[in-house]
């Protein structure tokens, strides 16, 4: 635990010690709040909830959570850093962990500064705030699902850019596996279990069930379980890059 | 003498090439052994599967009695590194990057102070101590990497390249530092330096093709040729190699 703190600590710090992170929470909120006020028509729907706000979440994570997520290993590849973390008295689980949870925490800190656009929801009507919390907790959830994904990606390659657009793009395919688009797709010809198990892999489905309200603890072992396979994979292929 | 780091038959393959070839070697406490070759001789690779950055693809490296294949951490824990090239995190400033190891080296509160400061006063590093590593010269750069080896104080030290970059006056510092602390650590470093190994080894080794060609005090080793220098028995050596 003291090991994951301290990679945890520095990690974050490294984010706020350059523009990297004012960019990144500048942009996450303008595009938020531009999306939800003009694309989402947030005061032509004259309804007090936050439906507008998140349902844009899951496009924004797509390009802005692998810009995090890329650098992740691919950078300490390059510099040589990794040669350093990895020959100091610590486990790989605690590095993969360690370095996760701070780009995670650091996505939730965007998040959470998105707080006033509740404030306002609640001001303008009477929202059913349970609700909120609970999209709230899926969008989280689903930022620590790419971030995952991304991570894994990140420590498979030197190249950044090919980490940010493998990312996107798996990140992209799962999130559309339970679209009406993809279900079609496979609708004519596959078995129905297929199916099943293509819309059950979509984020967007089980993002949208927490959304509503709805709290099914089967979307939560969801979300843990992409992230727990991801982060496994992760330090799995650490580990047959060292013996390459 | 017993051994403090021992490898048995490390070998390292990447794809059909033998880098390091069924290398067997002991080095004991006081002893301060240079690698010499080549480049692409191995050295480096080696130093990385002792460390554990590397795993070999057979045989294996004990360090202070632990395996480093079934005890990494303990290994870990018995060594300070300097990789080559001294990567550090280049946001973070001399002192907090010294504070980071510190802390994963398992110091808190005022000891992880002390044992900066030392690192920072044996490597001279307080002039540049608030500066990000970024900014560094390669000099100060490769003495933040010296510092974060040096600064728990370890039983064995590993150097790869340590006094590359260096200007004159500051490898004759990083040398000295060696040697004094020679006789309580086992210590390896590589080096393309020949004067180095006079300078600071009690042992060479050349090492070409991931082979041992010649084992033997600097003195042994320079009486090899007939000119009775290092370089000449270098070049004899490897020049074929």
């Amino acid at each position: 635990m003291r090991n994951i703190g301290l990679i945890f600590r520095r990690e974050l710090a490294a984010y706020f010690a350059t523009p990297l992170a004012y960019i990144f929470i500048i942009i996450f909120l303008v595009l938020a709040g531009t999306l939800t006020f003009f694309v989402g028509s947030f005061m032509e729907r004259d309804q007090a909830d936050l439906q507008a706000f998140f349902s844009f979440h899951p496009w924004l994570y797509l390009f802005l959570v692998p810009a995090l997520s890329m650098r992740l290993w691919a950078e300490e590849r390059r510099t040589g850093s990794i040669e350093l973390l990895l020959t100091m008295p610590i486990t790989m689980t605690q590095a993969v962990l360690g370095k996760y949870l701070a780009a995670w925490v650091f996505t939730g800190i965007a998040l959470a500064l998105t707080a006033p656009i509740w404030l306002t929801v609640n001001y303008l009507g009477d929202p059913d705030n349970g609700v909120i919390v609970a999209s709230y907790v899926a969008s989280f959830l689903m930022a620590g699902a790419f971030m995952a994904i991304g991570s894994m990606i990140s420590a498979s390659t030197k190249n950044q850019v090919i980490a940010f657009v493998l990312t996107t793009t798996i990140c992209f395919v799962l999130t559309l596996a339970g679209s009406p688009i993809v279900i079609e797709f496979f609708a004519n010809w596959a078995p129905p279990m297929l199916i099943e198990l293509v819309n059950g892999l979509g984020f967007l489905s089980h993002f949208q069930a927490i959304q509503r309200g709805v709290i099914d603890f089967r979307d939560f072992i969801y979300f843990a379980s992409i992230i727990g396979l991801a982060l496994y994979a992760n330090a799995l292929i650490l580990d047959l890059e060292k013996a390459a | 003498m017993s051994a403090v780091i021992e490898t048995v038959e490390l070998t390292k393959t990447f794809g059909t090439k033998t880098v390091v070839d069924n290398l067997s070697f002991q080095v004991g406490r006081g002893e301060v052994l240079g690698f010499l070759g080549p480049n692409g001789a191995g050295k480096s690779t080696t130093m990385k599967m002792i460390t554990g950055f590397l795993t070999p693809s057979s045989g294996t490296a004990i360090v202070e009695g632990f395996d480093v294949a079934r005890d990494p951490i303990a290994v870990k824990t018995a060594i300070g590194y300097l990789p080559e090239g001294a990567p550090a995190y280049p946001d973070m400033t001399a002192r907090g990057f010294l504070g980071f190891v510190a802390g994963i080296r398992g110091f808190d509160g005022a000891e992880r102070r002390k044992r900066v400061d030392a690192a920072m006063a044996m490597t001279e590093l307080a002039e540049v101590a608030e500066q990000p590593i970024d900014t560094l010269s390669k000099g100060f750069k490769r003495r933040v990497g010296l510092a974060q080896a040096l600064l728990h104080n370890p039983p064995v030290l590993i150097l790869d390249e340590p006094t590359d970059g260096l200007d004159p006056n500051q490898k004759f510092g990083v040398r000295k530092l060696i040697t004094e602390m020679a006789a309580e650590k086992s210590i390896i470093i590589s080096t393309h330096i020949l004067e180095e190994v006079d300078a600071v080894c009690s042992r060479a080794m050349i090492i070409a093709g991931g082979k041992i060609l010649v084992d033997g005090t600097p003195t042994e080793l320079a009486a090899r040729s007939c000119k009775g220098s290092l370089d000449e028995v270098f070049r004899e050596v490897t020049g074929n190699a």
